[in-house]
């Protein structure tokens, strides 16, 4: 289909240590198309943020680190670029925003320095263009007052402030896709509320496809449109949001959905027992097998593939795999 | 549940003021940071109530003065009809027997050079109970908990982040303690995990009928375990109701926007939402009047001039707002 944006097949990512090699993401799949916003969704050492790292090439460059499989980036392989071309694909095509705002800010440079330099190194602009094109940003996501505060230093903005202006910064490139990783999770609720509404509103005038990658299932449920669930390195569950929410398969995801805490509901929570496995550790089968209340022979045997149970919803569990019937 | 027989502890005009120094060379004014401004509130025996607030607001500041952690800068705290700011040393040792803190980040509050078994045991050395006690109580502690007690002899780094909560509890629990209070117990643990330790404390609530501050961020986690619930914003307490009456019929404007504010995860319910504009002011030169004034979609002139008073809605149901006490009159 010609609006696939991103096109990720097989992608795995392992790193060998000292302990075994650690296989934190292992053959997950997915696209995203334009305008669309994918979230991945998972619990922490899941792998949803190395995943958003291998897309970008920011692991792989160390002998103990193992990329392989295809991230088709507009019909053309990231994993197969040179370093050259992918420096020029970061930050102008494809835009990150890092989780913490007071660590992905450079705190020497004014805001409005950080956000001109994009258009100076992507596009060979003026100063005097890039510092229009700083402040055009800085209003843009809704910071009052642009042109004093881009003279500003990132300890003179407030955390939420902060985020939109790292926010501003990957969109100075013009970016037709956008990682954001973890973007609200160290901001304040009410905060929280303001930037997710910000990120909608900028999908819908830039037309760029997102990938949100969160543990907030209330996150997803808000923003995305479609969503993968990721558990232990592997895609779990992939289906549209409503779908997923209203008809979740995989016992995994039915776990996390019971472990929520509703509001106005007293209901006693029902938590996944058990802990995540150790990814250097990996028993053969499923990775959820150890946690799983539905667990049969055949989950130890292989992890299992992705299942088909709709037209668009997929889940990686045996109990889904009808040709075993 | 709901036994609001007996007051335990009782708060009366708390305040925490800390003084910022002026910087090195330069000399400029003082300031002070009003983390706790003037909190009046009780908790009843048995029960958990539930504070709530963004960063900053001064929840944690509030649960480490009900130890007495931190001095209070005036007002009274009364626990079981005694004021404990004018407890001495001597005293306030022995009363802290009964009132105990389980900490939010399970990585930094306990000793890595320390075995569980003696981190669990280290308050019962300090209120030097027997050898043979002391074990036998680590066993009923490692067991309630559900942590195995082969692993007694294993050091924290050994264990998962909701382990060591695990841990933690049953720390605060060694010296059956009759109020703890719990400060973000579950912010530092992944969603699967967060629900078991949850459901861990409220069965043990149930077992020992201990009473809980319950200190978060998160409205849902809060309103999940708490009988009541508290609302701080900027060092005061903008309204608190029981958990249902809160969650169904907000009255402050700050409560109802924190409530619209949280993300759903119910994909089909796109609900009106108060958006609050603007940032959460510094504590330092907090906003005059109503400190809720400069963000609230209500604010009228009296409320920027005018602390609101703190006033009685319903029936257990307080709020300070000018508006909603002109609704009422």
């Amino acid at each position: 289909m010609e609006d696939v944006l991103l096109d990720v097949k097989e992608l795995k990512t392992h790193f060998k240590t000292e302990k075994g090699v650690v296989k934190a993401v292992d053959g997950i799949s997915f696209q995203v198309r334009r305008g669309e916003i994918l979230g991945i969704v998972g619990e922490s050492g899941c792998g949803k943020s190395i995943t958003s790292q291998s897309i970008l090439r920011l692991v792989g460059y160390k002998r103990n680190e193992l990329v392989s499989g295809q991230v088709l980036f507009e019909g053309e392989d990231l994993l197969t670029k040179k370093e050259k071309n992918m420096l020029a694909i970061r930050g102008s095509k494809i835009g990150l925003i890092a989780q913490d705002p007071m660590t992905s800010l450079n705190p020497v440079y004014t805001v409005g320095n950080q956000i001109a330099e994009v258009p100076m190194i992507h596009e060979k602009a003026s100063k005097k263009s890039a510092w229009q094109t700083a402040i055009a940003m800085l209003k843009k996501v809704g910071i009052p007052s642009a042109e004093d505060r881009a003279d500003q230093y990132p300890h003179q903005f407030s955390g939420g402030m902060r985020q939109r202006g790292v926010i501003g910064m990957a969109l100075a490139g013009n970016p037709s896709l956008l990682i954001a990783d973890e973007p609200t999770t160290a901001l304040d609720v009410t905060i929280q509320a303001q930037v997710l509404d910000l990120m909608l509103k900028l999908r819908d005038e830039t037309n760029a496809g997102i990938i949100m990658i969160t543990h907030d299932l209330g996150v997803v449920a808000e923003i995305c449109d479609k969503v993968a669930v990721m558990y232990a390195g592997k895609i779990v569950e992939q289906a549209p949001v409503e779908e997923l929410f209203a008809n979740p398969k995989h016992p995994y995801t039915k776990g996390l959905l019971k472990s929520l805490p509703k509001l106005g509901d007293k209901e006693r929570l029902q938590p996944v027992e058990g802990q995540p496995p150790n990814l250097n550790d990996l028993h053969e089968g499923c990775r959820f097998a150890d946690r799983c209340p539905f667990v049969f022979d055949k989950c130890h045997t292989e992890h299992p593939p992705l299942f088909s149970t709709d037209s668009n919803h997929r889940t990686a569990c045996y109990l889904y795999d009808e040709e075993a019937e | 549940m709901q036994t609001k027989t007996k007051e335990l502890v009782r708060v009366e005009g708390l305040k925490k003021h800390f003084k910022l120094s002026g910087g090195g060379l330069r000399k400029e004014p003082e300031q002070v940071v009003k983390a706790v401004d003037d909190l009046n509130f009780s908790v009843y025996e048995g029960e958990t109530l539930g504070i709530v607030g963004e960063s900053g607001c001064g929840k944690s500041t509030m649960g480490r003065l009900l130890l007495r952690l931190l001095e209070p800068t005036e007002g009274n705290i009364y626990f079981e009809n005694r004021d404990i700011t004018t407890f001495s040393k001597q005293e306030l040792r022995e009363k802290r027997r009964e009132f105990q803190m389980i900490f939010q980040d399970p990585y930094a509050s306990l000793n890595p050079r320390m075995t569980v078994k003696e981190i669990i045991e280290e308050p019962l050395r300090t209120y030097k109970e027997k050898q043979a006690e002391r074990s036998k109580r680590v066993q009923t502690l490692l067991d309630a908990v559900g942590i195995p007690e082969s692993y007694k002899n294993r050091y924290p780094h050994e264990f998962s982040g909701g382990q060591r909560q695990r841990i933690g509890i049953a720390r605060s629990l060694a010296l059956n303690p009759k109020f703890i209070v719990a400060d973000e117990p579950v912010a530092a643990l992944d969603v699967s995990i967060q629900a078991q330790v949850l459901n861990l404390m409220k069965d043990l609530q149930d077992e020992f009928g201990f009473t809980y501050l319950f200190i978060a961020h998160d409205l849902s986690v809060v309103n999940y375990i708490s009988d009541r619930i508290g609302v701080m914003y900027l060092g005061k307490m903008v309204e608190l109701a029981d958990s249902d009456k809160l969650y169904n019929n907000p009255v402050h404007p700050y409560t109802q926007a924190l409530l619209s504010a949280i993300p759903v995860p119910d994909p089909t319910r796109k609900k009106e939402r108060v958006m609050l504009t603007g940032e959460l002011p510094s504590p330092v030169n907090p906003p005059s009047g109503c400190r809720f004034h400069t963000r609230c979609p209500l604010a009228q002139d009296i409320c920027k001039q005018v602390e609101p008073e703190w006033i009685e809605v319903e029936e257990n149901h307080f709020a300070a707002c000018h508006v909603v006490k002109e609704r009422l009159s």
